[in-house]
């Protein structure tokens, strides 16, 4: 069998891979349009039904704003705020890479009358917008010509990007990756060669009200766990909508993730990804496409005029494009199909799915494409629809996600810091344990030594660790521990004075 | 900073640790190896009590390991992404003695059969726990196939060998000492001839107490000498460069092209980061990238062995890069003489260095990044800052079996050799 995620055309042999008996047996229409049971989700974010979700806390005071104005650089304001400042960008063009490596930004451009703050990447420059902090956000800019991405989080939770243009830019327009809690939501993204929105490896997300259109992928959650996308227009795409597991990523599996009310719809854009990519292989019209996710619900989305495929459902096995990863399960399972609109789905679609309708004597053009195997999977009013491969799916036993709001988390990630009365143990056996051994001579002097002198002195001590002076001829100098936040040499004296081994 | 700083006090010698510390001022690191392999024969062998840097003794005695990582988290324990994400799960909890019996062990040639190799001949602390030899050499010299790995962090790590066809220190470092191309020991002859070492009698039974899992009546055992060297290659960290200074908030720690290159390292169009991700600088996964072999040595098919499976033809192990300024040349087999070589395979095409008539599955990330001349420049100054020797053990002046500690020098750390290293 030709592998289903292909733009090429395979020459084509039946294969052990589906299980013709599955159709034997005529399966009974389920009609179902009144509102039944409700699906529970996965995760209990506590956070009241009906809520806007919010991932970054309210600030409990108001921050100092930096403003930026054209002609001066970002980064250089980024660098001067503090966690809990504002970084306020006026209309004009910028041509930079801001990074932000702390806490609690909120970068935020403002638009005049239409005059936005774009932030041009001249086909040369890299990232637009690179952060790796906790709770920042991300808003009101115009990101256009980058090679890399548009804005990339890495490992930093609590982010809230919305509001932003991202068109023309590189491999994928916004890409938070190992993060916990964040929100994407109003952004406008076109033109990138890989997904437009890129979740990866990250939990509780919540991807809302955006239009993604003329990208190879819209939106893809990978390797990602308790996400929802809902209310986005997804058009024009190579595909629309994709959950997937990515093989050769240290975290492995995808699932509890919700794709209801979108509009995806004419993604029918040949398919332009770099060559290798994982996106590469997706046929053009393809509008929802699941690989090797799990527990995935599909309610209440229009898709429509996707010439391959309305919902594709694959495997690692059928995948051009995905190497393997021993320590992946491969398949697509407990995938949940709910009511959705679909229509004229499937109409020029590729030489393999037609062999897998021919495989399942189907006629027409397909809705849905089950290939691969799928456990523990279900449907509801599957006689709406034409399909291959989920006539033995189960009837679903809900037919809504309406008791889920979000999977944000009720209260944001908590920071990530060391508890004050542990900071001194951690940077003294972390660094100075090198050096210094309580009794014995290694680099430096012995701890007794050092607190024979600074008895009753730890500030004493802190200010020496920070600046040292040469009191030994016989030591070689102390390297200046000034890199160390006041506080935390503080704590290190402390803690170095109170050792009693 | 000096760099071989003394680990340990071993009291029958501490003028010599006097003397070192002192001469560690004034000479480059590596001529002390010379120095240190002299023959002390009337040592008197005491294992340490106390637990290595880094390492704090818990009430039942053993040594934990503390680092400024612990205060992150990451997404699924992955131990990966960011400036600020925890670290991988980590061997330790040893005792101090065990730790120390693993770095006599560690440098005694006794373990070779031929009594000339030590693991330091190939895992020199001088080298960055390599050999500085694009593939290592064996016994009677034999070339091997494949380059030395540091052994820094390799307390986090959960699979060994560049094929990654082990999943613990004590199973990987079986490999070498019975293979009859590398230290070509057989576990009888191991026991026999530690056994037959007085003063190795004596430290196994310091180091496994009676009431230790791993105790004994009498005489070594393997798995005690399994252990024990797992225990001293476990306390080898090296968490405290200038990126980790950066990483944990003071960013004055990298200059501006340091920074760039970071910014490179992490963008997405290098995409260094997708695979070497921090705080390890590996994502611990194997990787198909099309690295060549040295002229005249065909593919080596790497983790294809290990997972029978033709579509990992060519996949290696992400290897980190902590301290990777130490440990050139580069790749599997060593085909890259400098760091700038081998950032720059990254950019000259996606399988360009592929066999003619050979089929690799690549991996995504190996794309076509398209980096300048100075981009390149920036990520080598990058990934220079990724250095932190500060916890280098000492080499014992003597080792329990009196050979000459370490035994064969890396042929690189001949006088030619050593002066390339340095440049």
């Amino acid at each position: 069998m030709g592998k289903i995620l292909t733009g090429v055309v395979m020459v084509l042999a039946m294969g052990s891979g589906y299980t013709l008996a599955q159709q034997a047996g005529a399966v009974t229409p389920t009609y179902s349009s009144s509102p039944g049971a409700s699906y529970s989700g996965g995760f209990r974010s506590g956070a009241p039904l009906g809520r806007a979700p919010r991932a970054v806390a309210k600030q409990s005071a108001q921050g100092a704003i930096h403003t930026v104005t054209e002609g001066q650089s970002i980064q250089r304001a980024v660098e001067r705020a503090q966690p809990g400042d504002t970084v306020r960008v006026m209309p004009g063009t910028y041509r930079e890479t801001v990074f932000i490596d702390k806490d609690n930004i909120r970068l935020s451009g403002v638009i005049e009358q239409g005059r936005w703050p774009i932030l041009e990447g001249d086909g040369r420059l890299h990232d637009a917008i690179l952060y790796s902090g906790n709770s920042v956000v991300v808003e009101n800019f115009t990101i256009t010509h980058y090679k890399g991405n548009g804005i990339m989080g890495q490992a930093g939770n609590n982010f809230e990007i919305r509001n932003n243009i991202i068109i023309d830019t590189g491999v994928y327009g916004i890409f938070p990756q190992l993060a916990k809690n964040g929100l994407i939501e109003h952004n406008i993204l076109s033109g990138i060669e890989d997904a437009a929105i890129y979740v990866g490896m990250s939990d509780n997300i919540h991807v809302a009200h955006n239009e993604v259109f003329d990208n190879v992928a819209g939106i893809e959650i990978e390797n990602s766990r308790h996400a929802i996308v809902e209310n986005n227009f997804v058009h024009d795409n190579t595909g629309g909508i994709l959950a997937f597991i990515s093989p050769g990523l240290p975290v492995k599996t995808t699932y509890d993730v919700i794709i209801r009310h979108n509009f995806i719809v004419d993604n029918n854009t040949a398919n332009f990804g770099a060559p290798g990519s994982t996106v590469s292989g997706i046929p053009a019209g393809t509008g929802i496409l699941l690989n090797a996710a799990d527990q995935v619900v599909i309610e209440d989305n229009i898709i429509s005029n996707n010439k391959a495929a309305g919902i594709l459902i694959s495997d690692h096995a059928n995948a051009a494009y995905m190497t393997l990863d021993p320590e992946v399960d491969p398949n697509s399972d407990q995938v949940m199909i709910l009511n959705n609109m679909m229509t004229n789905n499937g109409y020029d679609t590729t030489a393999e799915i037609r062999a897998v309708m021919a495989a399942y004597s189907k006629q027409g053009n397909p809705d849905i494409i089950r290939v691969g195997p799928s456990k523990g999977s279900c449907i509801i009013n599957r006689h709406r629809y034409i399909s291959a491969g989920v006539d033995d799916f189960a009837t679903c036993k809900f037919s809504n996600t309406a008791n889920i709001t979000s999977y944000l988390l009720k209260e944001p990630a908590p920071a990530r810091v060391i508890s004050p009365s542990e900071q001194g143990k951690y940077a003294y056996l972390g660094i100075c344990s090198g050096c210094h051994s309580y009794n014995g001579r290694l680099i430096g002097p012995p701890i007794a030594v050092i607190q024979a002198m600074y008895n009753n002195n730890p500030q004493g001590l802190a200010d020496y660790i920070a600046k040292p002076v040469k009191k030994r001829n016989d030591y070689p100098d102390m390297p200046p521990q000034d890199y160390l936040q006041p506080e935390v040499r503080l704590a290190v004296a402390n803690y170095l004075l109170s050792l009693t081994h | 900073m000096t760099l071989l700083a003394p680990r340990r006090v071993i009291k029958p010698v501490i003028w010599v640790g006097q003397l070192l510390a002192m001469l560690r001022s004034l000479l480059p690191p590596m001529l002390l190896s010379g120095l240190l392999s002299a023959p002390v024969s009337a040592a008197e062998f005491q294992l340490n009590d106390q637990c290595p840097p880094g390492f704090d003794k818990n009430a039942q005695g053993l040594c934990i390991l503390y680092t400024l990582y612990d205060q992150y988290d990451s997404i699924e324990d992955a131990g990966v992404g960011g400036l600020t994400s925890s670290l991988p799960r980590r061997r330790d909890g040893f005792r101090p003695e065990q730790i120390d019996l693993g770095r006599y062990l560690f440098f005694d040639p006794l373990l070779s059969a031929s009594g000339r190799l030590s693991c330091a001949s190939c895992h020199h602390p001088a080298l960055g726990f390599s050999d500085g030899l694009g593939r290592s050499v064996g016994a009677g010299g034999a070339q091997l196939s494949r380059s030395a790995p540091t052994l820094w962090n390799t307390a986090f790590l959960n699979s060994f060998f560049w094929d990654a066809r082990e999943k613990t220190l004590e199973l990987q470092l079986q490999g070498p000492l019975y293979n009859s191309r590398e230290m070509a020991n057989t576990p009888q002859q191991l026991l026999t001839s530690i056994n037959a070492s007085a003063n190795y009698q004596s430290l196994f039974a310091e180091a496994f107490p009676p009431g230790d899992s791993f105790a004994s009546a009498g005489t070594a055992t393997l798995p005690q000498i399994y252990r024990a060297i797992s225990a001293f290659e476990s306390s080898l960290i090296s968490l405290n460069s200038r990126y980790d200074r950066y990483a944990h908030g003071y960013h004055q720690a990298l200059n501006t092209r340091e920074i760039k290159g970071l910014n490179i390292f992490r963008s997405f169009v290098a995409r260094c980061a997708e695979c070497h991700q921090p705080p390890l600088f590996t994502n611990q996964q194997v990787a198909v990238i099309g690295t060549p072999e040295p002229p005249g040595m065909p593919l080596d098919v790497g983790a294809q062995t290990t997972y029978g499976s033709e579509r990992l033809k060519g996949a290696f192990k992400v290897p980190t890069l902590r301290n990777i300024g130490q440990t050139a040349p580069y790749m599997h087999s060593g085909r890259f003489a400098t760091l700038r070589d081998a950032v720059e395979f990254y950019t000259k095409g996606r399988g360009h260095a592929v066999p003619a008539g050979v089929v690799l599955e690549l991996h995504w990330h190996i794309n076509e990044p398209n980096l300048s001349e100075l981009e390149l420049d920036l990520l080598v100054d990058f990934l220079k800052t990724l250095r932190d020797e500060q916890f280098t053990p000492a080499i014992p002046s003597a080792v329990p079996s009196g050979l000459a500690p370490v035994g064969t020098l890396p042929a690189s750390m001949s006088r030619a050799g050593l002066e390339q290293h340095n440049n």
